[in-house]
């Protein structure tokens, strides 16, 4: 629509028809809304109704097994919080040392910093299931060969959270304002002691909310790992980088295509205890941000 | 004055801790080059673990099968080229049967996809146009709903409302892709594509559910990224439209929209690349048989459902069934890459600028 045809649309049209217009305008906005709110309840209570019945003390401590009467997900636990954590510490570890390294010892326009930024802003788009992909390639079979292990499932996600990771840090970095960075070069500090003493204090809450949905984004994902080959039904718990796995959301696949009908409380019983997790990591991700709301 | 000068260091060298210093800067920066380099060492990770058996696909013989039997429960090898018999455990080498390598006209010109059966067939169009197919319903719920929640969101609601609704936004975006594929399969699948399909009866499995399901996936991320885009629409625009008389809704179908089209195209690219990509909610809702088909009320495979199922049914390094994940792969990459790429394009090239 150009320019002098709005104009001319607001002359011509009469007020009730314009009222009209309006009126069925917000009907649509609300019908969209509604849509996302009406999806969001009934995942939710359809979960609930379909898996409370199912969770118990006992399904938390008992291992998967192919019959339904006695199976929980201690294994599934134990080996998300392994998966998890291994590839969150892995990852901040190199998102911090990549974001560092962009904002503040390179020229924002510099031929590498463009570079890096476009490659990483490509991986951000690759689908997961690529990365799994690559997972099984390199890690799985191929250069490493490290079976599906722990350590493959950890490197598998750390390469899929990394881009999210590093575009969250480098937020953070950039956050912070540069009086801070130029009082302390005015105070005599290097490069380094300004990043380390100063800027990564201040870019803490941001760093932390950052790597918590970095965190989040690995302990639900089942994508690559399904294509990794990841057993579901492991009846004892990881004990180090080599040893065989199942995470939470593998088990929920597995129990989805299960035919009988009690996989189906099961499946949506470890889908609470899941959602239940992923909230509590939001939860903290939103009290540290606004815990920590600095002003500058 | 003479106590001053006496403090005043006659060497000019800088003293040993800032020297100290400048080595520990060295090291760090050349410890963060390191660090930084990652993510191109996994972007030419990705294109060579993809390229490579790629290549191998269109241009060497694998094996296929043994005897009359299928590869399942064949206790597979972890080593990569297993192309000798021995290694693989069998005695007769005569058994075991070799595939040719796909021509190019076979895989984009067949609409035969059975890569498990048999010689196989590889013609990769069921898999095309399932994702096509699924991509568009998920488009078809997740564009407009996802546009007007943005438009609710920054033309319409209070503070107040934003404050509760954007966290309903992010809850529902950080639901895992599993538990969406959980919904579609004993929810939606059931309850919504089975009453609204009226040219067949739809099954446990069909494309409908799946890409409604994807829709209500990808939602948060398109109203997400199209808010973003109407935010990015000068004040000046929509204050100069509303002293002109304009209704809020003219505002933002007149000069919001138009304003922000670049930003908002860029958004439905990004969405619908998200959606082409989604596995797990694929592969629980539409089941596993790539038909070569056009309606959603059937049972279909997208690109990413195919690399999942196929990774499910272990299968030996080096055979036909193996190198298809990765030919598959590839195209997914490329056109997942393709879309990206446009639509960093598009908001390069149609963005409006003001002032």
């Amino acid at each position: 629509m150009t320019a002098s045809n709005f104009i001319a649309s607001l002359a011509d049209s009469t007020s009730r028809a314009r009222r009209n217009k309006n009126a069925g305008f917000l009907v649509v906005l609300w019908a969209s809304l509604l849509l996302a709110i009406v999806t969001l309840a009934t995942l939710v209570i359809n979960t609930l109704v379909s898996g409370v019945g199912s969770l118990s003390v006992d399904f938390l401590t008992w291992f998967p097994s192919p019959f339904p009467e006695d199976s929980g997900i201690q294994s599934a636990l134990f080996g998300s919080l392994w998966v998890t954590l291994t590839s969150g510490v892995v990852s901040l570890i190199l998102a911090l040392g990549t974001a560092i390294y962009l904002e503040e010892f390179t020229n924002p326009n510099s031929r590498l910093q463009r570079f890096i930024t476009t490659n990483i802003q490509t991986l951000a788009g690759v689908p997961s299931i690529v990365y799994g992909i690559l997972g099984l390639a390199f890690v799985v079979r191929g250069p490493l060969g490290w079976g599906f292990t722990v350590g493959s499932a950890a490197a598998t996600l750390t390469m899929m959270v990394l881009p999210l990771m590093i575009v969250a840090t480098r937020e953070a970095l950039k956050a912070v304002p540069s009086s801070l960075r130029e009082g302390s070069y005015a105070l005599g500090a290097t490069r380094w002691q300004t990043v380390y003493r100063q800027v990564l204090p201040a870019a803490r809450p941001g760093i932390a909310t950052g790597s918590i949905l970095g965190v989040s984004r690995a302990l639900g994902e089942s994508a690559p790992l399904i294509l990794l080959g990841a057993l579901a039904y492991v009846s004892y718990n990881p004990t180090g980088f080599d040893s065989d796995f199942t995470v939470l959301p593998l088990l929920i696949f597995k129990w989805s295509t299960e035919v009988q009908e009690e996989f189906r409380g099961l499946a949506a019983a470890a889908i609470i205890v899941l959602l239940l997790l992923l909230f509590a990591l939001n939860l903290i991700a939103i009290i540290i941000r606004d815990r920590s709301r600095i002003r500058w | 004055m003479s106590t001053l000068m006496s403090s005043v260091p006659t060497d000019l060298r800088p003293s040993g801790h800032i020297q100290r210093q400048r080595r520990i800067e060295r090291i760090v920066v050349a410890i963060l080059m390191v660090i930084a380099s990652s993510g191109v060492i996994i972007t030419t990770g990705i294109v060579f673990s993809l390229v490579q058996p790629t290549y191998r696909f269109f241009t060497e013989r694998a094996i296929s099968g043994y005897g009359n039997e299928e590869f399942v429960g064949v206790e597979e090898s972890a080593e990569s080229g297993v192309r000798d018999s021995s290694e693989l455990g069998f005695a007769d080498e005569s058994q075991i049967q070799y595939a040719e390598p796909v021509t190019l006209g076979e895989f984009f010109g067949s609409t035969a996809w059975y890569p498990q059966y048999g010689d196989g067939d590889f013609g990769v169009w069921p898999l095309l146009v399932g994702t096509f197919l699924i991509m568009l319903t998920a488009s078809i719920i997740a564009v407009p709903a996802g546009i007007g929640i943005a438009f609710f969101l920054s033309q319409y609601a209070s503070q107040r409302a934003r404050r509760i609704l954007k966290p309903v936004l992010e809850l529902l975006a950080g639901v895992p892709t599993v538990v969406f594929g959980f919904f579609a399969l004993f929810f939606i699948g059931p309850n919504i594509a089975k009453n609204i399909w009226p040219f067949n009866e739809v099954g446990i499995y069909s494309g409908l559910s799946a890409g409604i399901t994807v829709g209500l996936m990808i939602l948060p991320t398109m109203a997400t990224l199209a808010d973003d885009a109407i935010s990015a629409v000068p004040n000046s625009l929509v204050e100069g439209a509303f002293a002109l008389g304009a209704t809020r809704r003219e505002v933002c179908t007149g000069v919001i929209l138009p304003a922000g089209l670049s930003g908002i195209m860029a958004a439905i690219i990004i969405a619908l690349s998200r959606a082409i990509g989604e596995t797990t909610i694929v592969l629980l809702a539409a089941g596993s048989q790539a038909v070569w088909t056009f309606n959603l009320g059937k049972e279909m495979q997208t690109m990413a459902s195919y690399i999942g199922f196929a990774g499910i049914g272990d299968q030996p390094v080096d055979s036909k069934g193996y190198q298809t994940i990765f030919a598959v792969g590839l195209l997914l990459f490329i056109i997942t890459f393709g879309l990206n790429m446009l639509s960093r394009k598009v908001v390069k090239r149609f963005r409006e600028v003001y002032e």
